[in-house]
């Protein structure tokens, strides 16, 4: 789920950054989390960049059928049908 | 006379109030509610049929202070007159309240309130599901407060009536589809505010139990502050107004992006830090490297001019050695007893010369020593003496020399040396010198 993988990437940066500034890795070890911390930093922008607004109904008709539709404010008249 | 009593009675008594406490209670599977009502003083049969009893929000229970509002009949099989109950009423308390209560406490004994049953809401909700009416003031609060605080958000409506008969169904199914949907990261389920009677469905057992069920976390947000629903024991996160439910969900993208910033700005200042510190470290070995070449050729130095010295020292120690060899072999050379042995050989002859005439002379002395000794020896020997006319007498056989006469016996013999020969002789006369 995505938002795992966010809250995940987030984690792991902040993680990262706070191990860091510990600074008693080795200078390989460093490089190799610090190119991590790059990536994650990145792919977290580009989640929330790519995500967008999105408002939907979940109907169920008499049939017990579902039904997702996008939502407009005057959608009030569904609520009847549900 | 039964049934006159009856039509009597019920026509005087068609609606009537009693207040009183319950016993007898008697529920059987019919579903009508059995039970007497009784003061200090007096008592009367009450009966609830199902269709009333079902309609009863809270449960009743023996001992309960009521107050019933019913009408007057005759149970004629017995001829007992009862009454036939309307609606029960707590005393004291609101009947809504009570039954809330009553399934407070229920459900709390079965641990649906329990905090380790408590999900975590996530923190970056990818998909909202909002369970709620459509009308009303909730869902615009909703939406607009996680339109502003997390524009990139996917939110799916179920509609819902949230007050009514069919409200409390409608509620657990709308939760159960979100369920089922999977995709779904968190859940509000709310409602404006209203009356006790308005909020009801959201203490209705159905949506409690499907609030507990759900895998999807839930968050409660029914009427305002003040008001406390089972909704809001049982969900995950209970918070006070459906703006408050937005607000707990997501978090405000710009703070979002600002920490995303400031982690990433972080990031490169200690890789930044870490390197010049490995950048140093680097320059102080290089300079430690330096420092070892510089003392490795100090120490060569040091090498060299002690082997230099310790080549003088050798080499003196080699020409003192050379010469006291000279030295010895000179000293030996004189010693050499063939020098000796030499000289011995020249004073050889020299010495024998010498020898020779010192043994003339000692020789020469002895014969003269000798000569004169043989003259002294001469006069000495009793054969000089003799010669000059003495003897010497010795007795016989022993061959003692007489020195006086006493020595001998008149008729010994004794016999007399003379220079030339002997003479036996005998004693005849002894005379002592004393005698002359």
């Amino acid at each position: 789920m995505a938002a795992v993988k966010f809250e995940e990437a987030m984690a792991r940066l902040e993680a990262i950054v706070g191990e860091l500034e510990k600074s008693d890795l080795p200078l390989d070890e460093s490089l190799k989390i610090f190119e991590e911390g790059i990536r994650l930093s990145k792919s977290c922008l580009k989640i929330l960049e790519e995500a967008e607004h999105k408002v939907e109904v979940l109907v169920q008709d008499k049939n017990g059928k579902k039904r997702i539709h996008a939502y407009s404010p005057d959608d009030e008249a569904d609520e009847l049908s549900s | 006379m039964t049934g006159l009593l009856r039509s009597s009675i019920e026509e005087q008594f068609s609606d009537i109030w009693l207040e009183g406490e319950l016993s007898n209670l008697r529920a059987p599977g019919s579903g009508h509610v059995y039970c007497t009502l009784k003061d200090k003083t007096s008592q009367i049969r009450a009966v609830l049929f199902r269709s009333s009893a079902v309609r009863l929000r809270f449960a009743l229970q023996e001992g309960m202070q009521v107050i019933v509002r019913g009408r007057l009949t005759v149970y004629e099989p017995r001829g007992e007159y009862q009454i036939v109950l309307d609606t029960v009423e707590p005393k004291g308390i609101g009947a809504l309240q009570l039954a809330f209560e009553q399934l407070k406490e229920r459900l709390a004994a079965e641990g649906l309130f329990d905090q380790d049953r408590k999900k975590l809401i996530p923190q970056f909700p990818r998909t909202v599901g909002v369970v709620t009416s459509l009308t009303g003031a909730a869902i615009r609060d909703i939406l607009a407060v996680l339109r502003r605080r997390w524009p990139p958000l996917h939110i799916l409506i179920a509609p819902v009536h949230v007050q009514g008969e069919s409200a409390g169904r409608q509620i657990a199914e709308a939760l159960n589809a979100l369920n089922d949907l999977s995709f779904v990261d968190v859940i509000i389920v709310g409602r404006g505010g209203g009356s006790l009677e308005d909020l009801w469905s959201f203490n209705e057992e159905i949506v409690v139990r499907a609030i507990a069920a759900s895998h999807v976390p839930v968050v409660s947000a029914v009427g305002h502050e003040i008001d406390v629903t089972l909704a809001d024991f049982v969900a995950d996160l209970r918070v006070p107004t459906p703006s408050a439910a937005a607000e707990a969900v997501v978090p405000v993208l710009a703070e979002v992006v600002e920490r995303l910033r400031e982690l990433k700005g972080r990031l490169g200042q200690v890789m930044l830090r870490h390197c010049a510190f490995e950048r140093q470290r680097l320059d102080a070995g290089i300079r430690g490297m330096t420092d070892v070449r510089f003392r490795l050729q100090e120490a060569a130095q040091r090498a060299d001019d002690m082997v230099g010295q310790l080549r003088e020292m050798v080499q003196q120690l080699l020409t003192v050695g050379r010469e006291r060899v000279h030295e010895v072999q000179r000293d030996l050379s004189d010693l050499n007893p063939i020098f000796a042995i030499r000289q011995g050989l020249a004073t050889v002859p020299q010495f024998s010369k010498r020898l020779e005439g010192q043994m003339g002379a000692v020789l020469a002395q002895h014969r003269h020593r000798i000569h004169v000794t043989l003259v002294q020896l001469n006069t000495l020997s009793p054969l000089a003496i003799l010669a000059r006319g003495y003897s010497i007498l010795q007795t016989v056989p022993a061959g003692q020399i007489l020195h006086r006469a006493n020595d001998v016996e008149v008729g010994q013999e004794v016999v007399a040396q003379l220079a030339s020969g002997r003479l036996s002789c005998m004693v005849t006369r002894v005379f002592d010198d004393s005698s002359v």
